[in-house]
């Protein structure tokens, strides 16, 4: 039987991340490391930028007829605050975690395609550059994230900021796209000798699965969003109206790719669940075959949900009815989830370190999300509170309870990986507090605004009942959000440099990115271990205590 | 299977998405109110039948440049991958000319929702076949110098998937545009 396989590479010192940290060293790195990293940092730096802007918001609504933003200044910050959150936060901050961690998780030393890893990253970068930009081209786009046609269109929307919106986001769609194709060969080609399809870490397994997600619903983005250019600068007539277009047809194209996208955004998020939950339960996942298995289902039923977001449109019922029907059916794959996590706690020994704090915090915040969103599902309750706050609550109960929670959960977990070193659990609880009490504060209220029937994306209302009361609580919540992530960003600065020395696997878990140092040399892996299990690094302890010399050299730390 | 045709299935199942994207769109839009737009009878199928033929005839030599063998092996190469090349100009030609006499009785992106569903779903067609050929091109010039034979293989079977896949893509494009007008 064979204990560790060698890796065919020559056996040249390489340099070390830490050490090396010239600027030209960086652009021009094709190291998945590297560029996970450089993903990571520009989502950050988007976020602030991403979140001003929200602040802003909140600040002109604190009180009815504030005039700190006119309104179609208020436009173009609503717009950019969805768009900057999705494209350039949420989904580089998944895409950095998945080039970081993917290769490393199979036992390989890179990516299939390291110059297509750069290319992408450096696409969506430029893209997100251009669509900041706008600002001093003559406006920032202001039709919402979603930018209906026929608003978008060049004669309600003059200025250049939908141009711009439109070639940002192809570029960044391009890039994800990139992305997917890496994930998928890589996942393919480079597993460790030993690690079936069925053996990979569900972190793996569902970045897998959600690649073939994007590689289905990016491209018909990319589609619509020729169309609305050509639309726009040579005059043609897809999505306007009056000159025999259909505006109808944006709103498909748009939502064949958008509720995708949502799952595109949650998937990585429950991967990044999947991983924290059992590390710190002491268990194994439960029903691995289950989580496996549902998110495929989920995959699949996500292209045959998009018009639950159009039931106000008016299809008729037979459409509709269709629709409501599969938005239900999506959410039992996804209750399936939520059991196997919480199964997975079941008297386990839960130690309730930061990184686990915020998964646990994800099953709660997320299932909020999901149940408004089964309520949506409702064709009559969707007409009541389409274009309501009701909607901001639950799109923000989904990717803040989902997507950006397990980010921090990532961040907590794999920081020591990461950098080397822990960061520092007690500004971390901080962070977690102040951040589900802002978090639930500024946003549970936007439910009771939505049933109040306050519209959104209106940059003022009127003084009625309740109104400003619940709009000044909201304004006031999400001042404490500032202090949990100034403390969140405070945090990563200090433990950069004064955190505790991590060690190769300072969680004692079981997944094959445990096995290189931390931070990992520039060729992560010099021998691998056959895996046998889908706990490897259970197996070498286990082998190791028995007697068994696993691994020459590397010498795996054991509790 | 290795890396690089993996990539290329999954790349071209991408591709094929947008295309699907496309083809909807003009199908819609060629069908306003439910008939067929009368903008419609201005194609000209029996010419783009004939240029359909150079470029299906393309797919063919292109397989023929993974065939060659013998001793004249490299020239036969050359003279497959030229003759791909040359059926591909003459497909864009015959494109070209084809929107040249739309535009001359007054068919453009901006005429109608017709023309607009038209120029992007061909156009962007006429795109691939254009990024196809600059590949090509590279490979066949790469292949003159000698140089690069350690990937040859790889940049050529690639290239020929992609290929084939535009070739497809217009069987489909025309099928829907041209068969569907005359129908």
């Amino acid at each position: 039987m064979r204990l560790s396989a060698s890796i065919p590479e020559p056996n040249v010192p390489l340099p070390n991340i830490l050490r090396n940290n010239g600027l030209l060293y960086w652009i021009s790195s094709v190291d998945h490391k590297q560029i996970g990293i450089m993903y990571l940092c520009s989502s950050l730096i988007f976020f602030v930028l991403g979140f001003s802007e929200a602040l802003l918001m909140r600040i002109q609504l604190a009180q009815p007829g504030m005039t700190l933003l006119s309104p179609e200044l208020y436009n173009q910050i609503f717009t950019m605050h969805g768009t900057t959150m999705i494209f350039l936060v949420l989904t580089p901050m998944l895409i950095g975690f998945s080039t970081y961690l993917l290769p490393l998780m199979i036992g390989a030393n890179e990516m299939a395609f390291p110059r297509l890893n750069a290319f992408s990253f450096w696409i969506f970068l430029f893209g997100g550059i251009l669509l900041y930009f706008s600002f001093l081209a003559g406006g920032a786009p202001n039709v919402g994230w979603f930018s209906y046609a026929p608003l978008s269109e060049k004669n309600y929307s003059f200025s250049p900021g939908v141009d711009y919106w439109a070639i940002s986001i192809l570029l960044m769609g391009i890039g994800t796209i990139g992305a997917a194709l890496n994930f998928v060969t890589t996942t393919l080609t480079m597993r460790v000798a030993g690690m079936s399809l069925t053996r990979v870490p569900l972190f793996v397994w569902m970045i897998f699965v959600n690649s073939f997600l994007i590689l289905a619903a990016f491209p018909v983005l990319n589609a619509g969003l020729v169309m609305i250019l050509i639309d726009r600068l040579l005059h043609a007539h897809f999505f306007t109206t009056a000159s025999g277009g259909s505006a109808l047809m944006w709103q498909h194209m748009f939502w064949v790719f958008g509720h995708p996208e949502v799952y595109i955004l949650a998937l990585p998020a429950f991967a990044i669940a999947s991983e924290v939950i059992p590390v710190f339960s002491r268990k194994p996942i439960f029903g691995y075959e289950f989580i496996a298995g549902s998110t495929v289902a989920i995959t699949l039923l996500s292209f045959g949900v998009w018009a639950h977001h159009m039931f106000a449109v008016g299809l008729g019922t037979t459409f509709n009815a269709f629709f409501a029907a599969t938005s239900m059916l999506i959410a039992i794959p996804t209750g399936i989830k939520i059991f196997n996590w919480l199964a997975t706690m079941w008297r386990g020994s839960i130690l309730f370190s930061t990184a686990m704090l915020f998964a646990v915090a994800f099953l709660i915040e997320f299932t909020i999300g999901g149940l408004s969103g089964v309520g949506f599902a409702l064709v009559p309750v969707d007409w009541r509170l389409t274009d309501s706050y009701f909607v901001v609550a639950h799109i923000h109960y989904v990717f803040i309870g989902a997507t950006l929670i397990c980010g921090f959960a990532g961040v907590y977990y794999w920081y020591p990986k990461i950098t080397g070193r822990i960061l520092s659990e007690k500004l971390g609880k901080w962070h977690f507090w102040l951040f589900i009490f802002g978090f639930n504060g500024t946003f549970f209220v936007f439910h009771f605004l939505g049933l109040l029937g306050m519209p959104r994306r209106v940059f003022t209302y009127p003084d009625l009942p309740y109104f400003g009361s619940l709009n000044l609580f909201s304004t006031f919540w999400s001042v404490v959000l500032i202090l949990s992530f100034m403390v969140f960003i405070y945090n990563l600065f200090y433990s950069l440099k004064q955190g505790k020395p991590a060690g190769r696997n300072p969680w004692n878990a079981w997944s094959l990115e445990w096995l290189t140092n931390s931070p990992p040399d520039l060729k992560s892996f010099t021998e691998v271990p056959v895996v046998q299990s889908r706990r490897p690094l259970r197996d070498i302890r286990d082998s190791v205590q028995s007697g068994i010399s696993a691994l020459n050299e590397t010498g795996v730390e054991h509790a | 299977m290795p890396r690089y045709k993996i990539f290329m299935f999954f790349f071209l199942a991408s591709e094929a998405f947008f295309f699907l994207a496309l083809i909807i769109a003009y199908v819609y839009y060629s069908h306003p109110g439910g008939d067929l737009s009368a903008t419609a009878q201005y194609l000209d199928f029996k010419r783009s039948a004939l240029y359909t033929f150079f470029l299906l005839a393309s797919s063919l030599t292109i397989w023929l440049v993974g065939r060659v063998s013998g001793n004249k092996k490299k020239f036969f190469r050359l003279f497959w991958i030229s003759m791909t090349v040359i059926l591909g100009l003459v497909f864009l030609f015959g494109q070209g000319s084809e929107y040249a006499r739309l535009m001359q009785t007054d068919i453009t992106v901006s005429k109608d929702v017709f023309g607009s569903a038209f120029f992007t779903l061909t156009g962007f067609h006429g795109l691939h076949v254009i990024i196809g050929l600059v590949v090509l091109s590279i490979f066949l010039l790469m292949t003159l110098s000698g140089r690069f034979r350690s990937v040859e293989k790889t940049v050529l079977e690639s290239a020929s998937l992609y290929w084939h896949f535009v070739d497809v893509v217009w069987l489909v494009v025309f099928s829907v545009v041209y068969i569907g007008a005359i129908l």
